[in-house]
């Protein structure tokens, strides 16, 4: 593996509340490569958005952020509030999941690709307009240069989220944060968009970040996956890996979830609930719920242990097989 | 995917602007509007080439006269052409209704933008002393700060402005604490947006046209409340003619020529009615849910 772009050690993220913190991550490391796509595949309410979104302080104030995140020669979590504004959107980009309402209806496509060019890169406004049509032509818009004086609300939903994400190209960035990109969206439009994603890496060189709970997406696409459960790293390993010898049984049952066609038998749920993130336990998270569950796994946190080259597991009975 | 050409010359804001127009010319009541509040401005700007007389030359030969060729709304009890008086009092009227809407809007959008996008113990402060001020009826407030600040159409139209604040920054406030949470201010701040651009950008282009709509309610309240100033001797004050002015000299011939209150009540009625029958048009044309 080339050198790490992104390497985050023990991000931690507690929400303050009325009714006491909750532990939104919980000692979360990972590392980025270069061109790297990387899927990260939980739950709602893992905290996979929020372990993301708090590299760039996108959290509400009542979050508290700790651990190191470096970029760079940067810890981005110790970084001023100026430093990261130039990093957003020019170093690393954010695309949200809800393209319909993440548009400005007052302005043009092309005004807002613009803005985030003539603000970061300095573009005269004529030079800013036209590399948003060339933007726009990146993201597969036809006519790219009538969609580009159009306003948000003369465009559908797929096309808005191609908008976002060549809004977030525009700079050109080392990372691109996709947040749950195609689940509001048509399965047709998200397999384009995806497809897209897959291009820009071969093109570009960029690094894409996946946030999902969509395994089939992760399979499409990441190179490697994250496993988050309940704000905490279960699993990790190369895409092939997690899919032929997946070891955690929190995976094995999110992969025992996917409908299958063709297959008779029932999908298999996973039984009970995610847990309240305000008490996280001294135990394995996943405890409760799971069949391998023994007294050690109620008793102490699972360290993350590496079972195959690349492939780590958060779990004291790892294994492929349910027994 | 298949698009539906659109003529090259046609761009979306221009193709909007006629979606907008169409809409507005579809509501009777708010062309009507439109049409006598612009001959009230239109009246008020060109006074001296619209009105028939000065405001203040008399006409001794026909003192409280009824309507006539030479005087079309009769005289009042100096002989002075009433119809002229009226076209010449719509400037105060115009004046003081613009002019304290401006001043109103100029301050209280700021603060009540600045209170509702920073939040902090800033915009409770400031949300508590707008809700203090408005347990204050507008009219009250007005009345008393023109009290303070002597009598002159000037100090008139800034008490205006200062008693039509408070709901303004209630309004102002209100919409940015709504349009902060919105995806595209936070997609903004993703982009590396900081808060002011953040507040040009995104805060302030769309409540604009709440922005407006608020204006056109707002002017007639003050075109009123001018009026009322006027009538109480806190504004404009004689012999320059002003609607309220008017009212106020016509009570002593009330029962000899009652047209002389009646004359500057309509105009004030009308005035004020068009400007209403506008705002709410244009708030039913910018109200994204309108379809027609």
């Amino acid at each position: 593996m080339s050198a790490a772009l992104l390497e985050v050690e023990d991000l931690s993220v507690r929400f303050a509340t009325d009714d006491g913190d909750v532990h939104a991550v919980d000692r979360l490391s990972f590392s980025l490569a270069e061109r790297e796509v990387l899927g990260v595949v939980g739950e709602s309410g893992c905290g996979k958005s929020v372990s993301f979104m708090s590299l760039l302080r996108l959290l509400p104030e009542t979050a508290v952020v700790s651990g190191r995140a470096r970029f760079g020669d940067l810890d981005l979590l110790a970084a001023s509030t100026a430093r990261l504004r130039r990093i957003r959107g020019r170093e690393i980009a954010f695309v949200f999941q809800e393209p319909m309402t993440s548009l400005n209806p007052a302005f043009t496509v092309g005004n807002q690709i613009g803005e985030v060019l003539r603000r970061h890169l300095g573009l005269s406004r004529r030079d800013a307009q036209a590399r948003a049509v060339e933007l726009l032509d990146l993201v597969r818009i036809p006519a790219p240069a009538r969609r580009v004086k159009e306003y948000p609300h003369q465009l559908s939903g797929g096309m808005r989220q191609r908008v976002m994400i060549a809004m977030a190209l525009a700079c050109d960035p080392k990372i691109l944060i996709a947040d749950e990109p195609t689940t509001a969206l048509d399965v047709t439009i998200q397999a384009g968009i995806l497809d897209l994603m897959r291009d820009i890496r071969e093109r570009l060189g960029t690094a894409i970040v996946l946030i999902t709970h969509n395994l089939g997406v992760v399979a499409d696409i990441a190179d490697r996956v994250i496993v988050m459960y309940a704000g905490r790293k279960a699993e990790e390993a190369p895409v092939h890996d997690l899919y032929a010898r997946p070891q955690h049984p929190y995976t094995i049952g999110l992969l025992g979830a996917v409908p299958r066609p063709g297959a008779s038998r029932r999908l298999q749920e996973i039984p009970g609930r995610v847990p309240s993130l305000a008490q996280l336990p001294e135990a394995c998270a996943f405890a409760p719920r799971c069949p391998r569950a023994d007294d050690l796994s109620r008793s102490q946190v699972p360290e993350l242990r590496e079972v195959l080259p690349g492939h780590r597991v958060a779990c004291f009975h790892p294994g492929p097989t349910p027994p | 995917m298949s698009f539906v050409e659109v003529s090259p010359v046609v761009t979306p804001r221009a193709r909007r602007r006629k979606i907008l127009r169409r809409r507005f010319l579809r509501r009777p009541l708010a062309v009507a509007g439109l049409a006598v509040a612009l001959a009230f401005v239109v009246a008020a700007i060109f006074a001296p080439w619209v009105a028939p007389y000065s405001s203040s030359a008399t006409d001794f030969d026909h003192v409280l006269s009824h309507s006539s060729g030479k005087h079309l709304l009769g005289t009042d009890e100096l002989g002075r052409d009433v119809l002229s008086r009226i076209v010449w009092g719509a400037r105060a009227s115009i004046e003081a209704g613009v002019l304290s809407t401006l001043l109103a809007m100029a301050f209280a959008v700021p603060i009540g933008l600045v209170a509702g996008f920073f939040r902090g113990w800033a915009d409770t402060v400031i949300a508590r002393l707008t809700d203090v001020l408005l347990a204050f009826p507008f009219l009250i407030t007005a009345v008393g700060l023109s009290a303070i600040f002597g009598p002159s159409l000037t100090n008139a139209t800034l008490a205006l402005g200062i008693a039509a604040a408070p709901a303004l920054i209630r309004i102002a406030r209100g919409e940015a604490l709504a349009l902060r949470e919105e995806d595209y201010v936070r997609a903004a701040v993703a982009n590396g947006a900081g808060d002011l651009r953040i507040i040009a950008r995104h805060v302030l282009p769309n409540m604009t046209s709440t922005l407006i709509v608020q204006a056109t309610v707002l002017i007639p309240t003050a075109i009123i409340g001018e009026a009322v100033l006027s009538f109480l001797g806190l504004g404009v004050q004689p012999p320059t003619p002003s609607w309220g002015v008017m009212l106020s000299d016509a009570q002593s011939y009330l029962t000899q020529a009652p047209r002389l209150a009646v004359y500057p009540g309509l105009a004030i009625f009308l005035c004020s009615l068009s400007f209403n029958l506008l705002g709410d048009g244009l708030r039913d044309i910018l109200d994204p849910r309108t379809t027609r």
